[in-house]
């Protein structure tokens, strides 16, 4: 029972990840009908912005400490954060322990940013073009971008860690008069992606704005009829979903150690979130993450490996297969949407 | 591609070109040489080649600077590291056998394939008469067969599968690192101390060859000690979050959670079991503990803070105080800034072997090499007296037993030496069942 | 000549002449030049610009003339590269029986995974050869290890029964061979500083790729390929026209996958070994590079793709910095430092970086791929300003 409920809950939050990135992702593919091998870049750079920020925090100035000596036998060189000296050694300590959730700050404004210059610069050309055209000139992207990140920090996983007052775990199972303990920085990354995904919907549901871009993914032509400049909304649609896809980074941050290649990790299994949603299907994203996440966690189980060997591994794709051959549009898609 | 210059004219060029080319007698053919790629000019080449791309990078980036800090020394440049320091005092740094040692390089992007692929292309373009490096026992197994095929030298990098010397040991290849039943002898005994005989441990192990040899090492020597193995759970290569294979643990009755996992895999899986709060956990009224069978330094940096405490076995580390580990330590350090790894060591290390060998045999001939390394005793190269054994080309030397430093003073010393096993208790019989099944086959020199 | 009409011919005789030429023309500096870096000229690298050549072919007569895009097929590349190497571990080192094992055994795998996978179309086409490839690749790697031997590689051992050979002769392990033609036999012919080497590997990869470009040559010509075109063009049209495309477009997805299977069996019998890695889904998504970059739907673009990206990975990998350092040794210090570091992120550890900035420079400039640079070149050279050709590539 513990078990199966620790499961539900790995489910979730490997779901709500899962979610958070097809969801950016849907959003392009819905509104601009571009297929953006870049995407998992973008995640790539949120949780980037983390290990930026906590970096940033941690630049100190150095003193010599002539008591003891480093590997090669020079004195030891002590290092004081200047946030420490700034704003005193209390809050900036705090600062530095809370580098990931103050990183948000610095996230929105950057992946708003690299999503509009994206967009204007190299995307916008790339509309009235084939899907295998977008997909490679996206994929160039991608590379480069790892690439540019690689040469500043490295390729090894960097470890950002979480603030401390949320780094150990609680009983999830007190209620139920159970000891379950689960990390606490795991449920906040699930309430965490639960409040941008119901931002999103709300921002797209109750917003003139949404309602324009809402419009213009069920029919561009005939809102550009109307006079609507729907290109300047799909630029900022472009901006919003990297910030979606960047804040999916960099809460993740912690719980995954940032490397160059992640998002390539990610690439795949986020198409494939996405089609089983649905292409174009906000719903059906946030849905088929959640599906994937939690039937992962409990193909892990070793009762269930012990039954089907490997099931673990291929899980994602079996689900995708049965799914996709029965539902043709995916969960929630809908008909003619990426079907040429 | 160079296609762009070619019109049908220049096409009818070339081929006057060869008919003419073809009349001259001036034909060379590669069966001339007496062995594959016999250096005739005034210098010789070897190939390194390391992951450049992919998980591996950094790993592959640091042996690449030992390569090129070995190559120096050799060609008596810099301050001639562990030169001075070696038992063997035929390395004079005017390069191998007077010949000036140049160097190639390839990404093997931890791929046995491209690993290959890039291999035979040192060896086919660039001439070199011995291929070294690697990040990951399948890639080291796969150059290893096709160094012994084409008649080059193998000397393996880092690579820690049982396998590589026993069931898939090749007469060309040669292994200074240890392997995992090295790790699992040398940490036994300290694990017992550490934790007493009646411990319920339970493994995570990365689903692919070099985990299963680890696997099987570690479960060994643990059972003999008399712990009970709770559960042994395969995990998939790269799986990024592996809280669904750690959650779990919390309920089996385990006791110690053992991690055969290694580079990304192993930081991550070790962040996350700290995460679940395993190391604040008292299962059966003992401290729940993890271990880490096979350290390095470079992902023991990436694990921050969670590794405080852990144990776990290394070949080499830069704390040593042995003189042939200060020399390299000092030349590495005044030349790149940091501390070496590991990886770099025994990368640098394999480099003045293997130009020790040639020059104690006279001669760049695989045979003569193979002949000149078999049954080899050494020292000075760091962790004192080494032998490289004929019947399987494995190096027997004592084993470092390492913890996560307590308190580190700075990102190279999160690791801290515990105890150094001596070779006596690693040491195995080269028939031993892990190691069984292969054959070493005859040195081949090729052409 | 051999069903062809004349201009086919001609150009059919073109591409005969390059492969055969190809150890001269991919080695155009001296040996010992600082160039010489840039020579590609060598059996490894050769052999695989054809059989990534064979493969990008077949993969071209599924996408480039059905637009049906399919992420899987590595999976028949690395299926066909076991079949092969198991039939030189079982049977006998002749690659005849591997060669065939590959095609058939990859053809059965296109077979049933085309017969699900078409049932969708577009993007949803995709993701499922998608999945069933990192299915193939996950099982590959990790269960299947007894068949597959996982991460190291599938490799032939001495003690391998081989029941056609008879019993091994003496330590070494044999090598594929076409009745008694060693696969990994090589002369080398130097003039004057050049140097050229003829593989029989190279060769032998080179014959097959030829058959497979007539035969794709054939395919785009005949009505059948117009079939194709036809679903490319708009599939529902051809539907309510009475005519069932899906037995059109398996064939194709049949046919591509067993170029894929018989690739990857020529990938083993130049080198007796099968990894898991051939299957992953960057390597699918290599062989789409391949395609568009050198021009989808195009007879010759995917050849070259193919060519361009293994020269980058093998060629620009390679160059390290000391490399850079001799070549510009000649500028004044500082700027020589600044000058190699530039190069530097390029190339070694960066060439990933070209990769990545060639395919955006690519795409965004030459929509038709290398092969509509090609004809971009010509049309200026001809100065006649006819532009309409490079706008409607003629395959």
């Amino acid at each position: 029972m513990d078990a199966i409920i620790l499961q539900l809950f790995n489910g979730l939050e490997k779901g709500s990840a899962y979610a958070l990135i097809a969801l950016g992702l849907t959003l392009i593919f819905g509104t601009l009908g571009v297929v953006n091998f870049a995407h998992g870049a973008l995640f790539m750079i949120g949780a980037f912005c983390a290990v930026t920020l906590s970096r940033i925090f941690q630049i100190s100035f150095v003193t010599e400490d002539p008591t003891q000596t480093d590997f090669l036998g020079n004195p030891l060189q002590v290092e004081t954060p200047y946030v420490e000296k700034w704003f005193g050694a209390d809050a900036g300590a705090w600062m530095i322990d809370y580098s990931v959730p103050l990183s948000i700050l610095l996230t929105i404004p950057v992946m708003l940013l690299v999503g509009y210059v994206m967009e204007r610069g190299l995307i916008k050309h790339f509309y009235k073009r084939p899907h295998a055209d977008q997909i490679l000139v996206t994929f160039g992207l991608a590379i480069v971008l790892q690439e540019v990140v690689r040469y500043f920090y490295g390729a090894n996983p960097i470890q950002t860690t979480s603030p401390s007052d949320y780094s150990g775990t609680v009983n999830i199972g007190a209620m139920f008069g159970m000891q379950i303990f689960y990390p606490v920085w795991r449920l906040v990354y699930f309430f965490f992606s639960a409040i941008v995904i119901g931002g999103v919907f709300a921002f797209l549901q109750f917003t003139t704005f949404g309602m324009v871009v809402r419009a213009g993914m069920a029919d561009r032509e005939t809102v550009g009829l109307l006079g609507i400049d729907i290109d300047k909304r799909f630029t900022l649609m472009f901006g919003i979903a990297a910030s979606v896809a960047g804040l999916a980074g960099v809460m993740y941050a912690p719980i995954l150690s940032p490397n160059y290649h992640m998002g390539m990790d990610f690439l795949v299994l986020s198409f494939v979130v996405v089609v089983v949603g649905g292409m174009g299907s906000l719903p059906g994203a946030v849905a088929a993450g959640f599906l994937l996440g939690i039937l992962q966690s409990f193909a892990s189980l070793n009762e269930v490996k012990a039954i089907i060997p490997g099931i673990d591994q291929i899980i994602i794709y079996v689900v995708a297969i049965v799914i996709l051959l029965t539902r043709p549009r995916g969960l929630l898609g809908r008909r003619g949407v990426m079907e040429e | 591609m160079s296609i762009k210059n070619i019109s049908r004219r220049g096409l009818l060029r070339t081929g006057a070109v060869t008919a003419g080319g073809l009349a001259l007698p001036t034909i060379f053919t590669s069966s001339a040489s007496a062995y594959t790629n016999e250096p005739t000019g005034s210098s010789v080449k070897l190939g390194f080649n390391v992951p450049q791309t992919g998980p591996y990078a950094e790993e592959g980036l640091d042996e690449l600077r030992a390569f090129e800090l070995a190559v120096e020394h050799l060609n008596g440049e810099g301050d001639g590291g562990m030169l001075s320091t070696f038992s063997s005092k035929e390395l004079q740094g005017n390069g191998i056998l007077g010949k000036k040692v140049e160097f190639v390089t390839g990404d093997t992007q931890t791929k046995s394939d491209v690993a290959r692929t890039s291999a035979q292309s040192m060896i086919q373009k660039d001439g070199v008469v011995m291929v070294s490096g690697g990040s990951s026992s399948g890639v080291a197994v796969a150059v290893q067969g096709l160094c012994q095929e084409a008649g080059v030298i193998f000397m393996a990098a880092l690579t820690h599968s049982n396998d590589t010397t026993g069931k898939d040991k090749k007469a060309n290849g040669f292994r200074y690192f240890f392997n995992a039943y090295m790790s699992g002898a040398a940490l036994a005994p300290v694990l017992s101390n550490a934790y007493g005989n009646e411990r319920r441990a339970y493994h995570l192990t990365a689903d692919y060859t070099w985990g299963w040899t680890q696997e099987e090492s570690i479960k060994a020597s643990t059972e003999a000690l008399g712990w009970e193995t709770v559960e042994t759970v395969r995990t998939p290569v790269g799986a990024g979050d592996f809280s669904s294979y750690i959650a779990p643990v919390l309920n089996s009755g385990a006791d110690v959670l053992i991690l055969n996992h290694y580079g990304g895999d192993m930081v991550n899986s070790l962040t996350q079991a700290v995460q679940f709060g395993l190391r604040d956990k008292q299962v059966n009224g003992k401290n729940f503990e993890i271990i880490v069978p096979l350290y390095s330094e470079l992902m023991a940096e990436g694990a921050g803070s969670n590794i405080q405490g852990v144990y776990g076995s290394m070949n080499w580390n830069w704390q040593l105080q042995d003189p042939g580990t200060q020399a390299f330590v000092q030349s590495f350090g005044k030349k790149y800034g940091r501390p070496p790894s590991g990886s770099a060591h025994t990368s640098y290390v394999q480099t003045l072997l293997y130009a020790d060998a040639v020059t104690r045999a006279g001669t760049f001939n695989p045979c003569g090499v193979v002949e000149a390394l078999e049954d080899f005793e050494f020292d000075g190269l760091g962790i004192g007296s080494t032998y490289y054994r004929g019947a399987d080309h494995q190096c027997f030397k004592d084993v470092l037993v390492m913890k996560g430093a307590d308190n580190p003073t700075n990102q190279y010393d999160t690791l801290e030496i515990v105890e150094v096993t001596p070779r006596s208790q690693v040491e195995y019989e080269p028939d031993h069942p892990m190691f069984a099944g292969g054959e070493l086959g005859e040195c081949n020199p090729g052409a | 000549m051999l069903g062809l009409n004349a201009k086919d011919s001609r150009f059919m005789l073109i591409v005969v002449a390059l492969t055969l030429l190809t150890p001269f023309i991919l080695n155009p500096f001296p040996a010992d030049s600082a160039l010489a870096q840039f020579n590609a000229g060598y059996p490894a690298l050769m052999q695989r610009f054809a059989i990534y050549g064979l493969m990008a072919i077949g993969f071209n007569i599924l996408f480039g003339l059905t637009g049906y895009l399919s992420f899987g097929h590595a999976a028949f590349l690395g299926v066909g590269s076991y079949a092969s190497v198991w039939m030189f571990k079982l049977l006998s080192m002749n690659v005849i029986p591997a060669l065939i094992a590959a095609t058939l055994v990859s053809g059965v795998f296109a077979l049933a995974i085309g017969y699900v996978s078409l049932r969708r179309s577009g993007i949803y086409f995709s993701i499922l050869t998608l999945a069933f490839a990192e299915m193939c690749y996950r099982l590959a790697y990790s269960v299947l290890t007894p068949i597959t031997n996982g991460e190291t590689g599938l490799q032939i051992t001495l003690s391998d029964p081989r029941i056609l050979d008879g019993a091994p002769t003496g330590s070494s392990l044999p090598t594929p061979g076409f009745f008694g033609l060693k696969m990994n036999a090589a002369h080398t012919i130097d003039i004057a500083g050049w140097s050229f080497t003829f593989s029989v590997g190279y060769y032998f990869c080179a014959v097959i790729a030829l058959i497979g470009f007539y035969l794709s040559l054939r395919i785009f010509r005949s009505p059948f390929g117009m079939m194709l075109r036809a679903v490319k063009s708009n599939q529902q049209r051809m539907n309510y026209t009475g005519l069932n495309s899906r037995p059109y477009t398996l064939a194709a997805f049949v046919i591509s996958g067993m170029y894929a299977g018989l690739a990857g069996g020529l990938l083993a019998a130049m080198d007796p070994l099968a990894g898991a890695e051939r299957m992953q889904w960057t390597a699918s998504g290599e062989v789409v590079l391949m395609t568009i970059v050198g021009g989808v739907g195009t007879l010759m673009g995917p050849v070259l793709g193919a060519g361009f990206i293994k020269y980058c990975e093998n060629i620009f990998s390679k160059i390290n910095e000391s490399v850079l350092h001799s070549w510009f040794s000649f500028l004044p210090d500082g700027i020589e430092d600044v000058v190699t570091w530039i190069f530097a992120r390029f190339v070694g550890e960066g060439w990933h970086l070209t990769l990545g900035v060639m395919f955006m420079l690519i795409v965004t400039f030459l929509p038709g791929g290398l092969v509509e640079g090609g004809k971009r070149l010509a049309a200026r050279r001809k100065k006649k300003g006819d532009v309409d050709a490079a706008k409607h590539p003629a395959e």
